[in-house]
């Protein structure tokens, strides 16, 4: 195993990559009573249509989330029961790009680690099972369509993207996971959980070598292929529609305003735009930003607001939302101080402040053992090395910062979705 | 590789030693003026350092949302901060420290202050330290508001009660956690327990620039004072720059703590309320008197026993009720140690409501028969040390215990905790079992079509 030191923020990762494919970070803690284990597969709910042995295979929306939810199934029983008994708190969760298996435990992590990574390796399922869990999700599902933020930001995709599969809920809908059968989920279980599509990321007191030694033994000795995805037609600059709009019971209009910025290339690059669109986004809206005091100041966005920046396979954007009695008076003075900005250019002291805290506040996220692995486990399929992130923020200008601003926070790449209060269209 | 020549070279801190011989926190706990106290947490483990102040004052109807609006109001502004852009400039300065400004309640005592975190002193870019910068600025934005016509401003007043009484409007918008307010609303309708940590919407309207700052100079006067560190820091660094930095809380000759909350027990009959509003799922939720709360020797029994009930993924109710019999897409059941009662809360078809009460009830009457296997328990256990053993690893979870420590005037750590359930027999369990009484049903389905 390879050790690397990154000392500016006090971390260290072992890594090694087994002959099966699938590579392993490991950041020892022995400060710490817990440890954490991620394993990862770099398959989520936009993976709807790929390539099997040559052929292209379509899939409906929702069965990598399916999938997640059964592989808990064992041939004994259930995998959940196994770690929780051993007092472990496992999980599990389904983005639009990966799904993740973890546990945080304080005692008996190796055999903890051992029932991770045989029942996401291992598929049981059976035709009945899969019947049952289509009550459960559905349940699942209703209860997200019942949540307006969500449908804030599930109509705000839909407004940014004509075709990218980035619109489509990662848990499907009731209509579509209807047709995933106990054949669908082991075909795709086939495709994307073989080892050279995973990564396992381990943070905690504990040795590295074992936790090698342990993917070795119980994972399968030969990783699969490459598989070759489609993320529909290239995308337009431009956001497919302006605005979106439904109602709901709310009390106050809840809304997201997205920019579409350019697709991020892979590899380091990838993080450094991850980090510019980061600042692009509080230098025009973040909490200490001229804008966002404005706007608070005239009651317009309160304490829920927020900004962030996100990127997916194909596509990456800005999104800022919250509650606000007025979300047009949100989009038209973000638009407006985006034209200022562009026009006039960020002030440089500002700048630097932001930078410094946008600094702080990505090594003060390293407190987080599930941040540290999931990060690294995002960054390891991006190609980037999510650790190195002081020496790509010192090659960060204020320039790059105008730049990406200029070219994504127009009127043209903008969508705003609103959710109103019922009768108050 | 040599992972333990890995473990040698890592700064030294000065530690205790556990008898598992890793290095543990460091707890102080200093009488800074009368009726403030500091629990500080020495630990050079963390990236950041947690900073936080609040005023504890007894959970009320008239005066709940005022004490909510307190911590907004002073966030807005200071005498040399005077607005939000210029806090956040200096927040920005500290590497992007954070200070929120925080209402929870524990029991019957509302607590209201800041929470903050910072960049600890060993990452700045410049070698420079914070903790005091730190520490003062939550120091001024707690004690020197932005002061106008001897009272809070009228507009930072006006706009943070909008806000407030946005958020009250807006528990709506979150049915799962609205279900459990309104359950606790109707449960304690007679008990400081049964007012919501922010109040209610008639008298946040109420409140103006002059009743804000009566209330405020109230609690300045009379109300305990806790303050919480954890970091790096020595010890006697923090007691000075804490003590530098609230030098200005006026000293008087007492604040008195607060009394524990009374305790009640169920009615003969459980009482039953069922709401309608346009929601697909519906959401059931029920409470429960126990015979135990933080204080009761028997509390770590009691732990364990919602454990077993609903308190974890292996518990009867995520079993049987949701996994085995598909009733509801989750159900669990929490504690309120500081009030002696337990809570179910679960999501629901409209249609299965009875089946999932009946069920939900049967699991606990199985439980009270000492129908509950021994691997039931043991996993509830490991569950609950875990949870306890984890909450020294997180600096946000540690606070949050630490204050609940504070306000029950309990000194015993998460660690100590945890050793007492792992003596927690299955006789004890039983026994806690028994103390649980059915008090009130809260069902939120849907409109009639």
């Amino acid at each position: 195993m390879d050790k690397k030191t990154y000392s500016r923020v006090g971390e260290a990762l072992w890594h090694t990559r087994l002959d099966n494919g699938l590579h392993i970070y490991v950041d020892v803690k022995p400060d710490f009573q817990k440890s954490y284990a991620f394993f990862a597969t770099n398959y989520g709910g936009m993976d709807t249509r790929f390539q099997l042995g040559g052929q292209w295979q379509d899939t409906p929306a929702g069965v990598a989330h399916f999938l997640e939810h059964k592989m808990f199934d064992t041939q004994d029983g259930n995998a959940l029961q196994d770690l929780a008994a051993n007092g472990a708190s496992p999980n599990a969760f389904t983005s639009s790009a990966i799904t993740g298996y973890y546990f945080e435990s304080t005692e008996k992590f190796e055999e903890n680690l051992k029932i991770l990574l045989s029942f996401v390796s291992i598929p049981w399922f059976t035709q009945e099972s899969v019947d049952k869990e289509q009550g459960i999700i559905g349940q699942e599902i209703q209860m997200i369509e019942d949540d307006p933020m969500w449908q804030a930001f599930m109509n705000l995709l839909a407004g940014l993207y004509a075709s990218n599969p980035i619109r489509i809920s990662v848990a499907g809908s009731r209509e579509s996971i209807s047709h995933i059968t106990a054949d669908t989920l082991y075909a795709c279980h086939k495709a994307f959980y073989h080892p050279a599509n995973m990564v396992l990321c381990v943070a905690g007191n504990v040795n590295p070598q074992r936790v090698a030694e342990l993917a070795r033994e119980i994972l399968p000795a030969q990783g699969g292929e490459e598989i070759v995805r489609d993320y529909g037609a290239p995308e337009p600059e431009h956001a497919a529609q302006p605005l979106r709009e439904l109602n709901m019971e709310v009390s106050a209009p809840i809304f997201q305003l997205g920019f579409k910025a350019d697709p991020a290339p892979m590899g380091q690059e990838r993080l450094r735009q991850q980090l510019i669109g980061e600042l692009v986004g509080e230098v025009l809206a973040g909490a200490s930003s001229p804008l966002y005091a404005d706007l608070y100041d005239r009651g317009l966005i309160n304490k829920n607001f927020g900004v962030g920046y996100e990127a997916y396979p194909g596509c990456a954007f800005l999104a800022a939302g919250g509650e606000s009695r007025d979300p047009e008076a949100v989009r038209d003075a973000v638009l407006a101080e985006a034209e200022r900005l562009g026009r006039s250019g960020i002030d440089a002291s500002l700048f630097a402040r932001l930078k410094k805290a946008a600094y702080g506040s990505r090594v003060r996220a390293l407190n987080s053992f599930e941040h540290i692995c999931v990060q690294q486990a995002q960054a390891h399929f991006d190609g980037a090395d999510y650790l190195d992130f002081p020496a790509v923020f010192d090659t960060i200008s204020q320039q790059d910062v105008e730049g990406a601003l200029r070219r994504w926070c127009t009127s043209e790449r903008a969508c705003l979705a609103v959710v109103r209060p019922k009768g108050a269209l | 590789m040599d992972y333990i020549q890995e473990r040698e070279s890592l700064p030294a801190f000065p530690a205790l030693l556990r008898k598992e011989g890793w290095p543990m926190a460091e707890l102080t706990r200093t009488e800074l003026f009368p009726g403030v106290h500091l629990t500080a947490v020495h630990t050079g483990k963390f990236k950041s350092c947690v900073l936080g102040v609040n005023f504890l004052t007894p959970l009320d109807r008239e005066t709940a949302s005022v004490n909510a609006l307190i911590p907004s109001v002073l966030r807005r502004g200071s005498r040399n901060y005077p607005t939000m852009q210029a806090i956040s400039a200096a927040l920005d300065e500290l590497y992007g420290g954070s200070i929120e400004p925080m209402v929870r309640t524990r029991g019957e005592v509302q607590c209201v202050g800041f929470l903050g975190s910072f960049l600890d002193d060993a990452y700045t870019l410049d070698g420079s330290t914070l903790l005091g910068r730190a520490a003062g600025l939550m120091g001024e934005l707690f004690l020197q508001p932005v002061i106008e016509d001897g009272c809070f401003s009228q507009e930072y007043t006006k706009g943070e009660r909008d806000n407030l009484a946005d958020r009250i409007r807006a528990q709506i918008n979150d049915k799962r956690s609205y279900a459990l307010t309104r359950l606790k609303q109707e449960m304690c309708k007679d008990e400081p327990f049964g007012v919501d940590r922010l109040g209610d919407e008639a008298h946040a309207a109420a409140i103006t620039p002059q009743s804000l700052w009566a209330q405020y100079q109230h609690l300045l006067h009379t109300a305990p004072v806790e303050i919480y560190y954890c970091g790096s820091a020595q010890p006697g660094r923090v007691v000075q720059a804490l003590k530098n930095a609230f030098s200005a809380l006026p000293c008087c000759e007492e604040r008195p703590p607060l009394p524990r909350p009374a305790s009640k027990s169920a009615p003969e009959q459980e009482k039953n309320v069922e709401e309608r509003m346009d929601v697909t799922q519906g959401k059931l939720s029920l409470g429960f008197r126990a015979g135990a709360d933080v204080w009761s020797k028997q509390y770590p029994a009691l732990m364990l026993a919602n454990a077993v009930y609903g308190g974890t993924t292996t518990s009867k109710l995520f079993l049987n009720v949701r996994e085995k019999l598909s009733l509801c897409y989750y159900a669990s059941s929490m504690l309120e140690k500081h009030k002696g009662v337990m809570m179910v809360s679960s999501g629901v078809e409209f249609e299965q409501f009875q089946a999932a009460r009946a069920e939900i009830l049967a699991q606990l009457e199985a439980c009270k028969a000492g129908q509950f296997e021994n691997w039931e328990l043991e996993g509830a256990r490991r569950s609950v040390v875990s949870t306890l053993r984890s909450a020294m690893d997180a600096q946000g979870r540690l606070e949050d215990f630490w204050l609940g420590q504070a306000v029950a005037g309990i000194a015993e750590g998460p660690d100590a905790l945890a050793e007492r359930v792992e003596q927690v027999t299955l006789e004890e369990v039983a026994a806690a079992f028994q103390t649980l009484a059915l008090d009130t049903v809260y069902f939120l389905t849907g409109k009639e079509v």
